[in-house]
């Protein structure tokens, strides 16, 4: 299982050709506490980039990108009732949403950890 | 020597022991325990006495109500101290400093409320006969010269009710120019810049645009690049949506080369004119080769907001965006003034009514005194002392919070929270300046400052009041640097302390529900 990560925050976890797509912990943090998360609709397809999910916190709503190309296959609808999920774990119960992949070679164009982690330090 | 025989000491003595502050009534000395109007004990009473109806048939057909109205009775006495005693709880321009960035939060000159309330102006209906209200109509379009002469603009729309209307006004003009031009089905995109007010990007999904983000520079200004680079494709571009000076308070010096930019992609200018303050008598939008802007008189023509509205907000519109104009609108014949209120005839062109009537006329009545009792070197005078109370609060505090941009600021100055030790907020040095007696800056906007604090004290504050509110910010920016958690609690002295905000969001409680009636019966 790898894990791979976007400029705009979103990590994407794939196994085989499914990729399970949340905010990383950095993105949690700097959004305070999430009020309200909306969700693509399963069956819903994106292009990489296109808005996928909206979060709203306290301080700021904000746009989800798809970090890959595909279709919605599962969304995590625990979110709906439960938004706090996001900032206490973003990296595995808070994900938004599971993707059929229809471009895996995207992931190549993401950073790995190490790399994400230079990223975030320089901001 | 003459005796004080009361009994009564002449001077404070030495304080005793400290006395919790808690009190048995709620009460922190004069500064009255209230509780919603709905937790009185007066349930199930009547403040007023009535005489029972007699031989009254109800002719509402059987959709009377069955039960009680359920709600508390008070006595008149009751209900004016519980109106007074919440309006005491209350923050206003008359208390004391508003800092509100993007807010223009000024003086309400009491000359304007005298005029507003001549009988001439404030007891007319707006269904009156025309012929009955000509000084009225004289009035607004008075005012609509004066704002037509200081944004150089040939027409205004007087009729839009707030700021954001305004915006819609101004959109719906641009969206009916594209159908006139027979491209409105292609042009459907509208660049907004990040640090846009949020009702620039709503506005323009409301009008049913597309929008496209253009990112800002270091120098927080529209970065002309960025720009440059949504504009390689122009055969879709409606317009772009600019506020000057923008939300970091800084004037977008390529604002010119941005009108050309967009009118050479054949888009529009439209501008939000909430900062208009800043620049009104000494820039001329119209000079800048903008196509529409609002101007909240509730801002910088100093009519009553934050509660104390209503606002309004007239539109001006170029040449180009002029026949688009929404009705009803005054013209002035040789039978003195007259309303257009069809979009028919001299105003075939235009996208149509958008509100019931001319506009707010109270805020009219206001705007033009205030306009009447500066003048127009008062005007200019405003813009200036506006900018130099800014740039003064900039200057004091910058040695002690981080400035979120280099250089002069214009009639706010914004600051981030990079001068804060780990763990100490924005929303915490806000809190605390509740307990120094201010209301807090606008904070975590604009969104693209991190933390950011944005501070505009408008040309109505002294320096000596500007002194004393960055003397108290100064304090908390302080401990905010030193890591001072008792932050964290603040506001220790507000009638209500620091409320879980996430909570209400995530678990709003929209709706009071009376007690169980069996609580009722116990009392």
């Amino acid at each position: 299982m790898t894990v791979k990560y976007t400029e705009d925050h979103e990590w994407v976890s794939v196994e085989g050709d499914t990729a399970t797509v949340g905010i990383t912990s950095y993105a949690a943090e700097q959004l305070g506490d999430v009020v309200f998360v909306e969700l693509p609709d399963v069956g819903a397809s994106f292009e990489k980039g296109d808005d996928m999910a909206v979060v709203e916190s306290v301080k700021a709503a904000s746009d989800v990108y798809a970090p890959v190309s595909g279709d919605v296959i599962e969304a995590n609808t625990k979110l709906s009732d439960a938004p706090e999920t996001v900032n206490e774990a973003p990296d595995s119960e808070g994900w938004f949403a599971k993707i059929k992949l229809s471009n895996p070679s995207e992931l190549d164009s993401l950073m790995d950890d190490a790399a994400y982690k230079a990223f975030c330090a320089d901001l | 020597m003459s005796m004080n025989s009361q009994g009564r000491p002449s001077a404070p003595v030495a304080a005793g022991s400290q006395r919790d502050t808690e009190t048995v009534s709620g009460s922190k000395g004069l500064y009255q325990f209230e509780p919603l109007i709905f937790e009185t004990d007066r349930w199930g009473k009547t403040g007023v006495d009535f005489p029972k109806a007699k031989g009254n048939k109800s002719r509402l057909g059987g959709v009377e109500r069955a039960g009680k109205a359920e709600l508390p009775g008070l006595s008149e006495p009751e209900t004016v101290r519980h109106y007074m005693r919440l309006s005491q709880r209350n923050y206003a321009i008359d208390l004391g400093l508003f800092p509100l960035g993007s807010c223009t939060m000024k003086h309400n000159p009491r000359l304007n409320e005298k005029m507003a309330r001549l009988p001439g102006f404030a007891d007319i209906h707006p269904m009156q006969p025309q012929a009955s209200v000509q000084g009225a109509l004289e009035l607004i379009d008075e005012l609509a010269t004066w704002l037509k002469t200081l944004t150089g603009m040939p027409a205004v729309a007087m009729s839009p009710k707030a700021g954001a209307h305004g915006e819609l006004c101004g959109m719906l003009a641009i969206r009916q120019a594209l159908i006139s031009r027979g491209e409105a089905d292609t042009r459907k995109r509208v660049l907004v810049p990040a640090s846009a007010h949020g009702t620039n990007p709503a506005t323009a999904a409301q009008c049913g645009f597309i929008v496209d983000e253009i990112s800002a520079d270091t120098r927080g200004r529209v970065d002309i690049d960025d720009l440059r680079s949504k504009l390689e494709k122009t055969d879709d571009i409606a317009g772009i949506m600019l506020t000057n000076p923008n939300t970091c308070g800084l004037f977008e010096t390529d604002i010119k080369d941005i009108a050309d930019l967009i009118h050479e992609a054949g888009g529009y200018f439209y501008c939000d004119g909430a900062n208009f303050n800043a620049i009104v008598g000494r820039v001329r939008p119209g000079d800048l080769g903008i196509d529409a802007m609002h101007i909240n008189l509730h801002k910088t023509f100093s009519t009553p907001h934050g509660g104390g509205g209503p606002g309004s907000g007239p539109t001006v519109l170029s040449e180009a965006l002029a026949p688009f104009a929404p009705v009803p609108f005054i013209l002035k014949g040789e039978d003195g003034f007259r309303l257009v209120e069809e979009a028919e005839e001299e105003a075939k062109e235009s996208f149509g009514r958008m509100a019931s009537f001319h506009g707010q006329m109270g805020m009219f009545v206001r705007a033009l005194s205030y306009m009447l009792s500066h003048g127009a070197d008062g005007l200019k005078q405003v813009a200036e002392d506006a900018v130099l109370n800014a740039n003064y609060i900039q200057a004091k505090l910058k040695t002690v919070m981080t400035p979120a941009f280099d250089g002069f600021c214009m009639h706010e100055a914004l600051f981030s929270d990079k001068f804060t030790a780990e763990g100490i907020e924005t929303i915490d040095i806000a809190k605390a300046l509740i307990d120094e007696g201010y209301h807090p800056m606008t904070m975590y906007f604009p969104l693209v400052v991190h933390g950011a604090m944005l501070i505009e004290p408008t040309e109505t504050e002294s320096k000596a009041e500007l002194d004393r509110f960055c003397g108290a910010l100064e304090s908390v920016a302080r401990r905010a640097a030193q890591g001072d958690d008792t932050l964290k609690g603040a506001p220790y002295l507000a009638p209500m302390k620091r409320l879980d905000e996430t909570q209400a969001a995530r678990k709003p409680v929209l709706k009071w529900a009376p007690p169980a009636p069996e609580q009722l019966a116990a009392e």
